[in-house]
């Protein structure tokens, strides 16, 4: 390994930089403005390369090759930006009184309708466009050929980086974003037309993004699954630049891909005697990234604490269910108690509803710390997977009986969620969400890369369990009482002084510090029994599916806990339990029904978003509260 | 609001759900069609798999059209698996229990391929995976209702051996996904060679993320390490990169490169005149085959879809054929009886005959093994030669070794 060589990658590195960079840098701005944690950022992107690789040939054949590449990059910016713009004016406007995240949840409907309207469009093959006319050679460098795209890649990023400095620092429009990043609603209070501007800035960075995926046009062929791969990259750049900062996006961006860079360089290395292969590091350099810069700098390399925005009212206080809601929920518990009897006519009633009993507990976790804990976790799936590993392999490796192997998973998914959550709930905000993001990205992929103790990306399988729960109905119904258990002990400890505690802590750190809540201790506590029992429902998945793989961690199934407590509803107990019950139930039937399934269950999701703003129990708390002012009339 | 009004509620509540759970199965019909209930990754892996499903649809039709299989029709039922083994064994279970499947098959991805493995194995359901490539379906966690028609990893590297053997260049560099089945490839070609030329170096390896090569990096490491030949495992979106950088940057000048999948349409077709002139690789070039079962095949299928056909439409199609040719053997749809009649079974495909092994389950269907060429501004496979699986599988008693699992 040479310096020359070094050196030469760490130019490339700067190429890959920019393209990090302006996916990160509308996400940054959207961000900054809005609040909303765009999740469509990646499809922005991905469509952006679509319709550049598309429009580039058809405008080549009229105007000349140049003037096609070039005018298929300015063309699907320019519709990547009206996209974005006819998105947040059609969709995201009329979400802007629901709680936060909800915003979320709609745009990761729209990643799925997106995905699938591509593929409609498109069709599956990936299309690689055309080089760059002018710029398809390379230059000499070091005695090695550097494309010249990389190097105009190099050179792009620090000029939309300077752009977009001049456009925030010397214009009005500028002037008007970094308030609104500031204090929205004292920008809305000064008379500013906040939806106008809104708009704007939405199209924006929906604009850069298209922009971003469409350079890639020379380097890379458009394919279906860039909106996920990027989306995360994007993500971590953000979060490592300091939400809002562009120029902290830029640098993150540079260590990012140098990082990587660096591991694909050195190769295979020896260090005392065992030989590593360094580019196995670039599945996590930068979720280790983000790790270390935030629990370093807790908002990120040029980052500042956020304003805190309060849109709409402030939660109201959960209270116990009604006599009537118990009526319903014990009807519920008969039902689910009877579901073995129930399958002896329908047999697949029972295996669907064993996993709306994991997805229930997982969901119910997740929610403990989401709702009365305030911490949205973005890596929730952590906890299922150690559990599930865990189990799965004391199960088949150590041989251990069924209860103690599931009880090993759960002791692992503490662990886990004690030594991660130590660290995570320091942080606040979307700082904290990311955090418990990139510990779940380094789960993932060392349960991926490490072949001996979890199978590697195969996973691991043959972990059925022994008698009694061998039998459909015996392995249901232990289930069904592990769940119930534990959604009897978290509604136990809401409603205890430490639930209290926490929800103190949750609406204001400061009062609750000042009369005498330790609050970091009292989150810390909350998040590791959210892991604790996280790992007790990935525990009953292991038995449940005999098997177990690394997506069980992915950052897919993290959203897929997210999406189902937004959609069951944040303020509510029961809300984790019917979005659950609702998205497992939806995904089921969708998957079925229709080819294109993403983008019907974006479709439905994204009904009940707007039908229902604060998720299914909040739709259902409406519905009873009109019923009863109708009677009273 | 009065109890009996809340019970009444609540049990009404109860019957809605119910009734959402468990709609119920298909009636039955006169003649008991044979149902194959299948799975696959569908919208993760859309553009192998769609071919896939349209060779599936081609041979159910012809099948159904001559009467079907003892005078009783052929039923896919198709289903997508989410490309994870969480929703596949759901699925699975689906297809049992309220399809009524008799036989399940399909899985694109190993780890999900697997998982429905050991399903099979735990329900006692006959399993034909179609696709999923990895040696332990049917080696080290093979069992006894599973079988596989794809040629495996290992008979893919062991297919590209001649060659890379052949070219006698001692520095050997390796570029891979960073998944099951880039590192068995990976290991599999490097126990080959040192086999057959221990004085070879290995110069360098680029184990890279699936779907996420930094192409650029990862070209220049391999062209800093001078190799002077290298095996390559990307496929893809991935490969597509891997190639342009590798072009622009002449990583590649005068290295010999040995590559898997690459003449497949689905990876090669997308690299249009980019496509790496030179490469020796594993694919079908159905342009060039001129048996007439793959004639036959052929021309049904442009018939049929007015496009060619891909080696996801071959996959496809043989899979109902292997299926339609094991429960005639059998004599119907038994479990036990199907296992033992797939054991050994002989089935005519688009590639000429070929059987399923009794002694691990793996079909000796084989794959083409041609060098990378342009025609008409597209990638083509030139001199492909059929290389039957049987030839590349290690023998009967050898593979009793690597299946423990197996009864």
């Amino acid at each position: 390994m040479s310096l020359d060589s070094l050196l030469f990658q760490a130019v490339n590195g700067l190429a890959s930089a920019s393209g990090l960079f302006l996916v990160a840098a509308g996400l940054s701005v959207i961000f900054g403005v809005t609040r909303i944690v765009n999740m469509a950022h990646g499809s922005f992107y991905m469509l952006g390369l679509y319709i550049a690789v598309t429009l580039a040939p058809l405008l080549g054949e009229h105007l000349g090759g140049a003037a096609g590449f070039w005018g298929g990059i300015a063309g699907a910016t320019l519709a990547v930006a009206l996209l974005g713009a006819a998105v947040e004016r059609v969709l995201l406007r009329r979400l802007y009184n629901a709680p936060e995240l909800y915003q979320l949840l709609a745009t990761f409907a729209l990643l799925l309708i997106i995905n699938d309207a591509a593929l409609f469009l498109w069709g599956p093959e990936d299309i690689l466009g055309p080089r760059a006319p002018g710029l398809s050679g390379s230059v000499e460098l070091l005695g090695r050929r550097l494309p010249q795209y990389d190097v105009f890649l190099a050179l792009i990023g620090p000029v939309v980086l300077v752009g977009l400095h001049l456009l925030l620092t010397r214009t009005r429009f500028g002037r008007l974003i970094r308030a609104a990043t500031q204090d929205r609603e004292m920008v809305a209070a000064l008379g500013i037309n906040e939806a106008l501007l809104f708009t704007a800035v939405f199209a924006l960075g929906a604009g850069i993004a298209g922009f971003g995926g469409a350079l890639q046009m020379a380097r890379e062929p458009a394919s279906l699954s860039l909106d996920l791969s990027v989306l995360g990259e994007a993500f971590v750049v953000v979060v490592v630049g300091g939400m809002g900062s562009i120029k902290g996006a830029y640098l993150a961006a540079v260590l990012v891909a140098e990082v990587k860079a660096l591991c694909t360089a050195l190769g295979v290395i020896e260090i005392a005697g065992y030989t590593f292969n360094m580019s196995w590091l670039t599945l996590v350099a930068e979720f280790l990234v983000m790790a270390v810069v935030l629990v370093l700098r807790p908002h990120g390399l040029f980052g500042r604490a956020l304003a805190a925005t309060k849109a709409g009212e402030a939660e109201p206080p959960l209270l116990p269910l009604d006599r009537r809601g118990r009526a319903l929920v014990l009807a519920a518990i008969l039902l689910f108690a009877a579901m073995p009897l129930i399958g002896m006519f329908f047999r697949y009633a029972p295996v669907l509803a064993l996993d709306m009993v994991i997805a229930a507990l997982f969901a119910a976790s997740l929610h403990f710390v989401m709702g009365p804990g305030g911490m949205a976790s973005f890596g929730h799936a952590a906890y299922f997977g150690l559990g599930a590993y865990g189990t799965a392999f004391a199960a088949t490796q150590l041989g251990l009986s069924t209860p103690l192997a599931f009880a090993t998973g759960i002791g692992t998914a503490a662990a886990g969620a004690a030594l991660f959550g130590w660290f995570c709930v320091r942080l606040e905000g979307v700082y904290f969400t990311m955090l418990t993001l990139a510990f779940a990205q380094i789960v993932w992929s060392i349960v991926y890369q490490w072949e001996d103790v979890t199978g590697g990306s195969n996973g691991l399988f043959g972990v059925w369990p022994d008698w009694p729960f061998d039998s459909r109905a015996g392995l249901y119904l232990a289930a069904l009482a592990v769940a119930l258990g534990g959604l009897a002990l978290l509604r136990r400890i809401v409603f205890a002084p430490f639930g209290l505690a926490l929800r103190a802590g949750r609406d204001s750190r400061l009062r609750a510090e000042a009369s005498g809540i330790p609050v970091a201790r009292v989150r810390w506590l909350s998040f590791a029994l959210a892991g604790t029992l996280c790992g007790a429902a990935g525990g009953l998945f292991a038995f449940a599916k005999g098997s177990i793989s690394p997506e069980a961690i992915s950052v897919g199934r993290s959203i897929d806990g997210l999406v189902m407590v937004l959609l069951g509803g944040v303020q509510s107990l029961m809300g984790p339990l019917l979005g659950a019950g609702a998205f497992t139930l939806l995904q089921d039937t969708v998957m079925r029904e229709t080819d294109y399934w993403r983008a019907l269950l974006g479709l439905v999701i994204l009904v009940l978003v707007l039908l229902f703003p604060f998720g299914i129990a909040g739709g259902l708390r409406r519905v009873a509260r009109l019923r009863r002012a109708g009677g009273a009339r | 609001m009065r109890p009996s009004n809340v019970l009444r509620r609540a049990l009404l509540g109860a019957a809605l759900t119910t009734s959402l759970l468990a709609i119920p199965a298909l009636p039955a019909r006169a003649a008991e069609p044979i149902r194959i209930g299948e799975l696959n990754s569908y919208k993760a892996q859309p553009a192998f798999l769609d071919p896939y499903r349209k060779g599936m649809q081609l041979a159910v039709k012809q099948i159904n059209e001559a009467g079907g299989v003892d005078g009783r029709p052929l039923e896919l039922i198709s289903r997508d698996d989410g490309g994870n083994p969480g929703d596949a064994i759901r699925v699975a279970e689906e297809l049992v229990t309220r399809e009524g499947a008799d036989i399940i098959a399909g899985t694109f991805l190993s780890h999900v391929g697997l998982a429905v493995a050991d399903f099979a194995k735990r329900r006692k359901v006959f399993f034909l995976a179609a696709e999923p490539l990895t040696d332990k379906l049917t080696w080290a966690d093979g069992n006894r209702y599973t079988f596989r028609l794809r040629p495996s990893t290992y008979m893919q590297v062991a297919m590209l051996m001649p060659a890379a053997i052949g070219v006698k260049r001692k520095r050997w560099a390796i570029v891979y996904p960073n998944y099951e089945y880039g590192q068995s490839a990976a290991e599999t070609f490097k126990t080959l060679l040192r086999a057959a030329q221990p004085d070879v170096e290995f110069v360098a390896e680029q184990a890279t993320p699936l779907g996420k090569v930094d192409a650029g990096p990862v070209a220049q490491a391999l062209a800093d390490a001078k190799p002077d030949a290298v095996f390559n495992v990307l496929f893809g979106p991935d490969l597509a990169k891997f190639v342009r950088e590798a072009n622009t940057r002449g990583a590649l000048e005068g290295t010999f490169v040995v590559s898997l999948l690459s003449g497949e349409p689905e990876y090669l077709d997308p690299l249009k005149d980019e496509a790496p002139v030179g490469w020796v690789v594993t694919g079908y070039p159905w342009y060039s085959i001129t048996t007439p079962e793959h004639q036959a095949f052929l021309t049904a299928y442009v018939d049929a879809y007015g496009e060619p056909p891909r080696l996801g439409s071959i996959v496809g199609y043989t899979t109902i054929r292997s299926i339609a040719a094991g429960v005639a053997k059998a004599g119907g749809t038994d479990t036990e009886k199907l296992v033992d009649a797939f054991a050994g079974l002989e089935v005519d495909g688009p590639f000429g005959p070929f059987t399923y092994r009794a002694s691990d389950h793996q079909a000796t269907i084989g794959a083409f093994v041609g060098t990378l060429a342009l025609r008409d501004g597209q990638g083509v496979m030139v001199a492909p030669v059929y290389v039957d699986g049987a030839s590349v599988l290690p023998s009967d008693a050898e593979v009793r070794k690597l299946r423990p699992a197996a009864d």
